[in-house]
């Protein structure tokens, strides 16, 4: 294992001293020289001379004494809470089917939950092959231990050579401690899934560095090939009655599991019943909002549009809404079909919260604000004064 | 209470650019901190030990310089720093990150309770937490907003969720990763910037823990990076500065052509 400069190709260009994120590599004599005390054997400057070819990491992973071969198979974890479905677990099953349609493969969808068969049936028209619906209630409501053991229990009975998962709150909670388990290879909150079929291998890719970085990360040597799933990016599987498929009952009683955490309360606290998460359209405010009473301008459009309320650091920091409202690196990411930045000068860390958005919208009085710059419409003017005229209009339109 | 911080050192991020011709990040003169999460982590271990006493140990797995970061949080008030260190960790994914860092773990005295920050802000993955939690084989809630209470047995804590958060019980010894949302954390106090100067920083590497070299490192981790790229930047679309009415029908017009609102 290690990282390489041929010294014949390299002709001290430097573009993998700018690529290297980790300030690993120096120009000395025309060439490269990589510090391999900071290298982190990331590959991006062996991306960045792509045209000379002089850098090359060499990989021995080791086998890890698995039969890669006895792994068939795409399933996906479908998520509930309080007995409903979540949307990005359709995502999941669209993009599953892809996949398995790919590798010719079946597509298996695991449910955790009490008193689901209806739903459990209904997986199949969604796409799924096999259903794997373990019932009970103590797996009703999520609990790391609980829902971690069923699932690393079914990865060793089924060896599925895939397994995914949305990146939800609970998704990214507790996969990670199944790939742990079972020394699988987890990449987290992809954006885009593809197979490799002649290697028969899934490509994740991921964003990384809040989103200024995107790597495409495989498993070779190890099983299942796991990831979490961004929201809203995969198309939903379309309901289809006339697909076939078998469902598996697992009982929760008797199964050798122990749960050491518990429950006490839920508590919900989002202020409009739209999740950001799973929100189609967003209306986000930020600091040129100026003032708490004028976020209920935010509020009225989004209501008017049927979309949730988002907003920067700055808002929230102000005290102007709750945090899980929150947009941004150390808020939520998201990715809606349309996002309307009002009053949202657009930090680095907010845009990389919101920036795979489909379509942006920004409405801010400074011309020269930076989320002009992702924005596919911008309205210079005054957030406190379109919003409500905009509303009004919208109103008037849908006749609400 | 024996309480474990794990931190990472990454590039502080504000400062990355693109640049436009090359599309490669520009990391010139960027200098390396705490990741921001885990700060939070730092300041909740000092708060817990301020409340119920103990010693706050934070470990870091990474590069020798990555040395700093422990002084950084030595300097916020932590005991003592513990650096992970050798060329065999290097290329580690976030598997092999969990096993070498639970090892790591493992080699300190009797630990009650440790804490993470949710996610580092360079490799956004958020799977080290809940990895080092399974090797552990300790309890674990991830996103914690707020510690409601704490025993030498228990804690009750707020798990922030999509909708709202969990209020959960788990056992001691056990693993938490927190949120930005759980508190500020403080600065550095000059006195405490003198003592992480000449505070003494423990070493770790494969001679002193006790770890099977299958399982390190570039060689033990099940993912590796195909490829890494900068992604295409949207570039900016129409931008209009007009008479009101003529931008709100432009809005209106625009969203509607979308065919989402109903």
């Amino acid at each position: 294992m290690g990282i390489k400069v041929d010294l014949e190709k390299c002709i001290g260009c430097s573009l993998c001293v700018r690529a290297c994120a980790q300030n690993a590599i120096t120009i000395v004599n025309k060439k490269a020289v990589i510090d391999l005390e900071k290298c982190n054997l990331c590959s991006a400057c062996v991306e960045a001379c792509k045209k000379y070819q002089a850098i090359s990491i060499t990989k021995d992973a080791a086998e890890n004494g698995v039969d890669i071969n006895q792994y068939k198979n795409v399933a996906v974890f479908v998520e509930q809470r309080e007995g409903k479905i979540s949307g990005v677990s359709y995502e999941m099953l669209g993009e599953g089917r892809k996949l398995a349609d790919a590798l010719g493969e079946k597509l298996i969808a695991v449910l955790l939950g009490h008193g689901m068969r209806s739903q459990a049936d209904d997986l199949v028209k969604y796409g799924a092959d096999k259903v794997y619906y373990v019932d009970g209630e103590d797996v009703a409501r999520f609990r790391d231990d609980t829902y971690a053991w069923f699932v690393t229990d079914f990865i060793n009975k089924e060896k599925p050579s895939i397994f995914l998962a949305g990146a939800t709150a609970i998704g990214r909670s507790f996969i990670p401690k199944v790939a742990a388990k079972v020394y699988g290879g987890l990449v987290a909150d992809c954006t885009k899934l593809e197979i490799d079929t002649e290697k028969r291998l899934l490509l994740g890719t991921r964003p990384a560095f809040g989103g200024n970085l995107m790597a495409t990360i495989i498993c070779p040597h190890h099983r299942p090939q796991m990831a979490t799933v961004r929201h809203k990016v995969m198309k939903q599987a379309v309901r289809d009655d006339s697909r076939t498929g078998e469902v598996k009952v697992v009982e929760v009683s008797g199964a050798g599991f122990t749960e050491r955490t518990k429950i006490l309360d839920i508590i919900k606290e989002v202020e409009s019943t739209v999740n950001i998460a799973e929100a189609d359209i967003i209306v986000s405010g930020g600091r040129g909002m100026q003032k708490p009473e004028n976020f209920s301008l935010i509020r009225d459009l989004a209501e008017v549009l049927g979309g949730a309320v988002g907003a920067s650091r700055a808002a929230v920091d102000a005290g102007w809404i709750p945090y899980s409202h929150q947009v941004g690196q150390t808020g939520k990411t998201v990715c809606p079909k349309l996002y309307i930045a009002c009053g949202i000068s657009g930090s680095v860390q907010h845009m990389a919260g919101m920036q795979s958005s489909d379509f942006i919208i920004a409405i801010n009085k400074d011309p020269e604000a930076d989320i002009f710059q992702i924005a596919n419409l911008g309205i210079v003017g005054d957030a406190l004064e379109v919003l409500p005229a905009l509303t009004a209009a919208f109103k008037e339109r849908l006749g609400k | 209470m024996n309480i474990v911080v794990c931190i990472k050192q990454v590039p502080g991020t504000t400062k990355v650019k693109i640049n436009p011709e090359t599309g490669t990040l520009i990391r010139d003169g960027v200098e390396a901190v705490v990741n921001p999460f885990d700060e939070y982590a730092i300041e909740e271990a000092l708060r817990i030990k301020e409340r119920v006493g103990g010693v706050v140990k934070v470990i870091t797995m990474g590069p020798p310089q990555a040395e700093a970061a422990l002084r950084s949080a030595i300097a916020m008030g932590a005991d003592e720093g513990y650096l992970i260190s050798d060329r065999a960790f290097a290329g580690s994914d976030t598997w092999a990150t969990s096993y070498t860092l639970s090892k790591g773990i493992q080699t300190l005295s009797k630990v009650d309770l440790i804490i993470c920050g949710k996610q580092a802000i360079d490799g956004d993955t958020a799977q080290v937490g809940p990895g080092v939690a399974e090797m552990l084989d300790l309890p674990f809630v991830a996103w914690v907003r707020k510690i409601e209470e704490i025993s030498d047995t228990h804690l009750k804590v707020e798990r922030m969720m999509e909708e709202g958060y969990d209020v959960v019980e788990m056992p001691l010894p056990g693993l938490i990763t927190v949120v930005k949302e759980i508190n500020t954390p403080r600065m550095a106090s000059l006195k405490g910037k003198m003592k992480a100067k000449s505070a003494k920083i423990s070493v770790l590497n494969v001679s002193s823990i006790p770890v099977d070299a299958e399982r390190l490192g570039l060689k033990g981790s099940p993912t590796q990076v195909l490829r890494s790229f900068v992604p295409e930047r949207k570039s900016g679309g129409e931008k209009i500065k007009d008479e009101l009415p003529v931008m709100v029908e432009k809005l209106k017009s625009t969203i509607l052509d979308l065919g989402i609102v109903k």
